[in-house]
């Protein structure tokens, strides 16, 4: 329980809110994480966008993504308070640190894979050429 | 029967070279080409569920999970699909179903 977890969490507001307003949920839902002492690692205004079907008869919704560090506590807390609030359409929260540590370990194979194979020197340049633009694109 | 089989997967509309493979077969069925899965080729180690324009490429008009017998996919990669797909329904970025 003591290790950090990284979740993301989307969540849709209401299309008809003004652009002061979504400013405001968003620091509101920033401001609950910090609170309880987590950290906000990012946040992205997805925008407007249609969504692929009706949510309380509404066709469009604002996406708005955080990205966040905590213990679980401030999550649980954030979802307390987007479940109450009608401006909030829809909220998601994923947990993303297990996938990640998944996907290191798919690469870390890969790579041993490509070692394994004999007289593939070509092939294990070729790898490390994409392993270094993965690194890259992670790191943008 | 085998007509009917051919007609299922066309519907997908999707892979066109593997249709081609599979279908105009008289007599004995063709071997198809073997697919190989695209993401193993891509090297994808995490799918994405906010990646709406990969993700409607394998969620044909009827918005449901395009099965990996017709992709090609391999089980690893079509799991972490079903998973993406599935969360991207929940936002509302895909549709449960699409009539």
């Amino acid at each position: 329980m003591a290790e950090k977890r990284s979740y993301e969490i989307v969540f849709i507001i209401d299309p008809d809110a003004e652009d002061a307003e979504v400013m405001r949920l968003t620091e509101a839902a920033q401001k609950i994480i910090t609170d309880q002492g987590g950290t906000i690692v990012k946040t992205e205004m997805m925008g407007k966008r249609q969504m692929a079907y009706e949510i309380s008869h509404k066709r469009n919704g604002i996406y708005v993504l955080l990205e966040a560090e905590g213990s679980g506590a401030e999550i649980a807390e954030l979802e307390r308070r987007m479940r109450v609030n009608d401006r909030i359409l829809r909220y998601m929260t994923v947990r993303v640190d297990e996938g990640r540590r998944r996907a290191e370990k798919l690469k870390a194979r890969r790579a041993r894979k490509a070692e394994k194979r004999p007289g593939s020197g070509k092939a294990k340049a070729q790898a490390a050429d994409t392993e270094a633009g993965n690194d890259a694109e992670e790191g943008a | 029967m085998s007509t009917n089989f051919d007609e299922r997967e066309s519907a997908y509309g999707f892979e066109r070279e593997y249709e081609r493979a599979g279908m105009g077969g008289r007599g004995p069925r063709r071997m198809q080409r073997r697919k190989i899965c695209r993401f193993c080729m891509d090297k994808v180690d995490y799918i994405d569920f906010k990646d709406v324009k990969l993700l409607q490429s394998y969620t044909p008009e009827r918005g449901k999970i395009l099965p990996r017998r017709i992709s090609g996919v391999c089980a690893t990669h079509q799991r972490m699909l079903a998973e993406a797909i599935k969360r991207a329904r929940n936002i509302a970025l895909l549709p449960y179903a699409a009539d």
